[in-house]
């Protein structure tokens, strides 16, 4: 078996008061796994660590694609986020929230316009590029933020429980959005959820915290 | 029997008339309101307005007019450039002795002005660099000993060290602050320069709360997508927070300015009240006062009112509309 595209090996960490258990997980190349668990049992925290905006590990170690990424800044991981608030950056249109990784890392103005539109394209933003965040749905802003994610190509994209809060047909649909992203970019994706069907929908694997 | 009848229906519970507590909250609303209107009414009808264009036509009065603008402007840029980085460290940061800052940057509010300008009065003409240097080397001492480890430690031993040189370099000289700032073209004491000095430590803390607050209501998700994406701190900040403050920075500013305008003590007893030199309105309506020329303090103090009532405009408008974004 080749190496794993995530592994986390014996990580514990602690973040405030909240000391996570210690914890192993691999995911291979191309492989989508829901996280499931209980409330508090620390899964966000768990997706905080991996993302590194957590410096909480107290032990063990992270490795993606077989570096060691346990004390590395967030932006050095080349880890896609997609929070559970969505949080898209309310100053910004949707064209630059879209291009807001790559211009930040350089990439050609010819590059970046062929992502975007790409990114748009399969997302289904091409009418939306020049809206504000305050003027999307629930769905579009998810989609937006699918978008951000994956602008830079990133080698494992986190989502935090990235359908909260969608009604029944925003939810469907943004999950076949989801998981048609995750086969056309051929990401890694680790998805934490509390929702059993929506974890059986859209993971390969599921893990379950205890 | 019709109401008994009634009471006894528990379909409809019995609610006691709202009445009571509404003319209770419009009785205070009325009362307090009353008393400003009062005030302000009782300047208009002090003014004599040939005397008020007259006053307003005094070179003195236009000057001190001038001054006001122009050193509540600067106070107000300086509390900006201040507050949002001290804000932004208390709103984002968890450090030792973090609430012991927090609460040290309340102190200009809370003091008696007077005490604000008789501080710095003795500070520039009592107190020689080398001293302050030795009290600001004891403060990062105390602060590097008690205030954490890492990155502060480092900067603040490094501080302590600067200053404890600096005072021991400083101590051959006999000479006060003010000797000092004034041998630079900076001086101080009963300049206009001063006045700016004055107004600042209360303006400041204002800003800075107004800042915390903004900072507070922005979600740190934003700057955590953003270094995910590539951002260090300093990048998240400039390219993801500092937009989103705009409107907080605004309010802020204009919070600053309104605290400048309404500041007296503090520039009395450290820049004076020299007329044509380091007068502004409020220790203007002070010199008239003295003068026994009620009608023009009146009239300064209208003039006052309505800038005090422009600029609070400019807060709501801002404010109003989510100060945060």
């Amino acid at each position: 078996m080749s190496n794993p595209m995530l592994a986390l090996e014996k990580v514990t960490a602690r973040v405030g008061r909240f000391v996570l258990p210690e914890f192993s997980l691999e995911i291979q190349e191309g492989e989508c796994v829901a996280l499931m668990g209980p409330s508090g049992c620390g899964k966000t925290t768990l997706m905080e660590t991996v993302c590194g905006l957590r410096n909480g590990v107290t032990s063990g170690r992270i490795l993606l694609d077989g570096v060691d990424i346990t004390s590395l800044p967030p932006g050095a991981r080349g880890i896609g986020l997609v929070p559970q608030d969505v949080a898209l950056f309310p100053t910004l249109k949707v064209r630059d929230q879209l291009e807001f990784g790559p211009k930040l890392h350089g990439w050609d103005s010819s590059e970046t316009k062929v992502r975007v539109e790409g990114l748009a394209l399969d997302l289904g933003l091409e009418m939306l590029l020049d809206r504000s965040p305050g003027g999307l749905s629930g769905g579009e802003a998810r989609r937006v933020a699918l978008g951000r994610a994956l602008a830079l190509r990133p080698r494992l994209l986190c989502l935090d429980e990235a359908l909260t809060g969608l009604d029944e047909a925003r939810h469907t649909e943004v999950l076949a959005v989801i998981r048609k992203m995750i086969e056309r970019e051929g990401v890694t994706a680790l998805h934490v959820t509390h929702s059993k069907r929506e974890a059986e929908a859209i993971a390969d694997r599921v893990v379950v915290m205890e | 029997m019709m109401d008994q009848a009634k009471h006894k229906d528990n379909r409809i519970w019995r609610v006691r008339p709202e009445w009571p507590f509404l003319l209770f909250l419009v009785f205070v609303v009325a009362a307090y309101l009353g008393l400003l209107l009062l005030m302000v009414g009782a300047n208009v009808l002090t003014i004599s307005w040939d005397e008020a264009g007259e006053i307003l036509k005094d070179p003195d009065i236009q000057h001190s007019i001038k001054l006001t603008f122009v050193t509540c402007t600067v106070t107000a840029i300086l509390s900006v450039l201040v507050s949002v980085p001290v804000a932004y460290l208390l709103s984002r940061y968890q450090f030792r002795g973090r609430a012991l800052i927090d609460t040290l940057l309340d102190i200009p509010i809370l003091l008696p002005p007077l005490i604000v300008g008789l501080s710095l009065l003795i500070l520039f003409n009592r107190v020689s660099p080398s001293d302050c240097c030795w009290m600001l080397a004891g403060g990062f001492l105390l602060a590097a000993i008690f205030g954490g480890k890492g990155l502060v430690r480092n900067v603040t031993g490094g501080l302590v060290v600067l200053f404890g040189v600096g005072a021991m370099i400083l101590s051959v000289s006999e000479r006060s602050l003010e000797d000092v700032v004034s041998g630079v073209g900076l001086p101080m004491t009963f300049h206009p320069l001063g006045v700016v000095l004055a107004q600042f430590p209360v303006a400041a803390a204002f800003a800075v709360r107004t800042m915390r607050t903004t900072f507070d209501q922005i979600s740190p998700r934003y700057e955590e997508v953003a270094m995910t994406l590539g951002c260090n701190r300093g990048q998240a900040f400039t390219r993801v927070v500092l937009p989103l403050a705009g409107k907080g920075m605004v309010a802020a500013g204009t919070m600053a300015w309104a605290r400048a305008l309404g500041e007296f003590g503090p520039i009395l007893i450290f820049a004076g009240a020299t007329r044509g030199r380091t007068e502004v309105l409020a220790t203007s309506v002070f010199l008239e006062i003295n003068i026994g020329n009620l009608p023009g303090a009146a009239a300064l103090s209208l003039l006052m009112i309505l800038l005090a009532v422009t600029t609070l405009l400019v807060v709501r408008f801002f404010v109003g509309r989510g100060g945060a974004a």
